[in-house]
């Protein structure tokens, strides 16, 4: 019972962590309905600067908050020197220029960092387990994660929902067109909202550097699942984001958990082993292609056209 | 036909002579690093060849397509770890379950649009990488070893280089020869009509979907063709050869020789395979050249090398 408790706030935990990652990608492909494969780079930036930030000023919070910075800059530098000029291109044009970044990054990360992963150690005060109810402890880390991610998602909502700005890029999402003849300085925007999603992400891949390593292509599987999430979801729409992220988040760890057990019932032990990662990965795949089957525009559309 | 003697006619008779004439130019040499470099060359233009069907003709951007690489692939792996030899089984055995595979994900994937399509075709090779990495008994993710090639019997020896070499060779100029016949027939000409206006296809009455499905299994089975090549010359399969960044690969060697004609995709499997290779003997960071070279390619060069050559006409 405490194992499954426990079990539910990991997929929690990593269910919101993919959350940031896929608002990101979510906002800027329904807003600007460009496919940014180079997402992953993002996050992985942010994670590579975070571990630099925190060894040069020697504090976690002072290094995280220069990262975040950082990969804001790194993503409107990014928008403005070459992915603006994509806009309204073929989705394959996307792809295709993404893919490239992607490369460049990997490979600039293993010129300047070196080959080898990076850590990036947490302060004393985030290592001590928490006893969230009498008998199960929780590492204070993966409760901080949790406490920030809903506090950014939190805030997300609000912008989005409630604020001038959230307006637009609402209104963005549903239909480019008219608002640019609305007279809305829509450049401007798409600069702000990449920015933010790069932000997003690096916050995301900051976040996740302490429990696994920092090191190259470490963004490459979270983006594909990302977009699992936002497909999933419907692309443009923060709230399908949200819940499908969740539910990935749920399945993958439930899975990677239990699935070695129930495997062992009809496999051999080695065999349930090798095949009980696999399963779990691939459950998430499975239930993309039923939903894409089941309704081939993901649960919540966000614009109708 | 009148010959015009144009670039990109030049071009292409360069590359076809080229390629013919290579093992010759090897064995002069003595550079059999060449030749080893452009079987691989090869192999990924029948890929690229069987992606561009799909994707240039057919406008199904596939982002999934290392999946049939892999099921050709395993399938040799498999049938020869399990001590069936004879090619005369492999093969068709390839080619069969690469058919059956993009018979389901294509009647299933082709549900959906645009972008969605993109994903679902990821999706399904995805979940195709799973399945083989979960094999317990066929390596998992360190992959399977093949100790012996695709037995002919007298017919062809796969283990000598120069034979195998023109056996991939011949397998490109097949499957060239086969979507050249394909999209100047009725069915191809369907399938270009469906990729530009669906709506009025289906109104004049053609069952857009079904013509679709068809010419998806049509470039499966190709490309498990080129895996059952590539594992050969390999002598090993793994899971990663149906990662999506080999998706992307192919992709890109479509796009940048020239998406929708008949030949820029082998000119782009040589350029980007060329590229790589050289650019990593001049530093070990070569994507750091590569990466900002294919953002350019996109930004500039629209319709890819085959499109250049077909502006630079004499005159």
């Amino acid at each position: 019972m405490l194992l499954l408790v426990e079990q539910l706030l990991n997929g929690l935990q990593f269910g919101l962590l993919l959350f940031l990652l896929a608002a990101g990608l979510t906002l800027v492909f329904g807003i600007m309905d460009f496919v940014n494969l180079a997402h992953g780079s993002l996050y992985m930036m942010g994670a590579y600067f975070a571990s630099t930030f925190a060894a040069w000023t020697g504090s976690f919070i002072i290094g995280v908050a220069l990262a975040l910075g950082a990969t804001l800059l790194l993503g409107i530098v990014l928008e403005f020197v070459a992915l603006r000029h994509l806009y309204g291109r073929d989705h394959l044009d996307h792809v295709l220029a993404t893919f490239g970044l992607i490369l460049f990054f990997n490979d600039a990360v293993r010129l300047i960092w070196g080959p080898a992963g990076l850590a990036l150690p947490l302060p004393t005060w985030l290592t001590v387990p928490v006893q969230i109810v009498p008998g199960l402890f929780y590492p204070s880390y993966r409760l901080a994660i949790i406490v920030v991610s809903l506090f950014v998602a939190a805030m997300l909502y609000l912008v989005v929902m409630r604020t001038r700005i959230g307006m637009l890029i609402r209104a963005g999402a549903s239909n480019r067109e008219m608002i640019g003849a609305l007279g809305i300085n829509i450049k401007l925007l798409f600069t702000l909202v990449f920015g933010l999603g790069a932000a997003l992400a690096g916050l995301a891949g900051l976040m996740q550097a302490p429990i696994l390593t920092v090191q190259i292509g470490m963004g490459e599987n979270i983006l594909i699942l990302a977009f699992v999430i936002i497909v999933i979801g419907g692309i443009g729409s923060i709230r399908g984001a949200f819940l499908a992220a969740i539910f990935v988040g749920m399945i993958d760890t439930l899975g990677r958990a239990y699935a070695p057990d129930l495997l062992r019932h009809i496999l051999s032990p080695a065999a349930a082993s090798t095949a009980a990662p696999a399963l779990s990965s691939m459950l998430i795949y499975l239930l993309m292609a039923i939903v894409l089957v089941v309704r081939p525009e993901g649960l919540f559309p966000a614009s109708k056209r | 036909m009148t010959q015009s003697l144009n670039a990109r006619n030049v071009v292409v008779v360069l590359v076809i002579t080229g390629l013919a004439l290579l093992p010759l130019y090897s064995s002069i040499s003595g550079n059999i690093f060449v030749l080893t470099l452009f079987t691989r060359i090869v192999i990924f233009a029948l890929a690229a060849v069987s992606l561009n069907l799909i994707m240039g003709y057919g406008g199904m951007m596939s982002f999934g397509h290392a999946a049939y690489l892999g099921i050709g692939g395993y399938a040799v792996g498999i049938l020869a770890f399990e001590g069936i030899g004879s090619g005369f089984i492999q093969w068709p055995v390839a080619l069969l379950a690469s058919a059956l595979f993009a018979l389901v994900i294509g009647s299933l994937s082709l549900r959906t649009r645009g972008v969605y399509f993109i994903m679902i075709t990821l999706a399904f090779a995805q979940m195709a990488y799973y399945i083989a990495s979960g094999l317990a008994r066929y390596g998992g993710d360190d992959g399977l070893t093949i100790y012996k090639r695709s037995d002919f019997g007298g017919l062809v020896n796969l283990s000598n280089r120069v034979q195998f070499y023109y056996v991939c060779l011949g397998c490109l100029f097949a499957g060239i020869y086969l979507v050249w016949r394909i999209v100047n027939s009725r069915f191809g000409l369907v399938v270009q009509g469906v990729r530009s206006n669906e709506q009025r296809m289906q109104a004049i009455g053609f069952h857009a979907n079904r013509y679709r499905l068809v010419c998806f299994v049509i470039a499966g089975t190709m490309c498990g063709l080129a895996g059952a090549l590539l594992a050969t010359n390999t002598d090993f399969v793994s899971p990663s050869i149906m990662y999506w960044t080999r998706s992307g690969d192919l992709m890109v060697m479509v796009i940048l020789g020239g998406m929708g004609s008949l030949f820029g995709p082998v000119i782009g499997t040589i350029v980007f395979l060329v590229l790589e290779e050289s650019l990593s003997q001049i530093t070990e960071f070569w994507a750091l050249i590569m990466g900002p070279l294919l953002l350019l390619i996109v930004l500039f060069g629209r319709g890819g090398i085959d499109g250049w050559l077909g502006r630079l006409r004499r005159g």
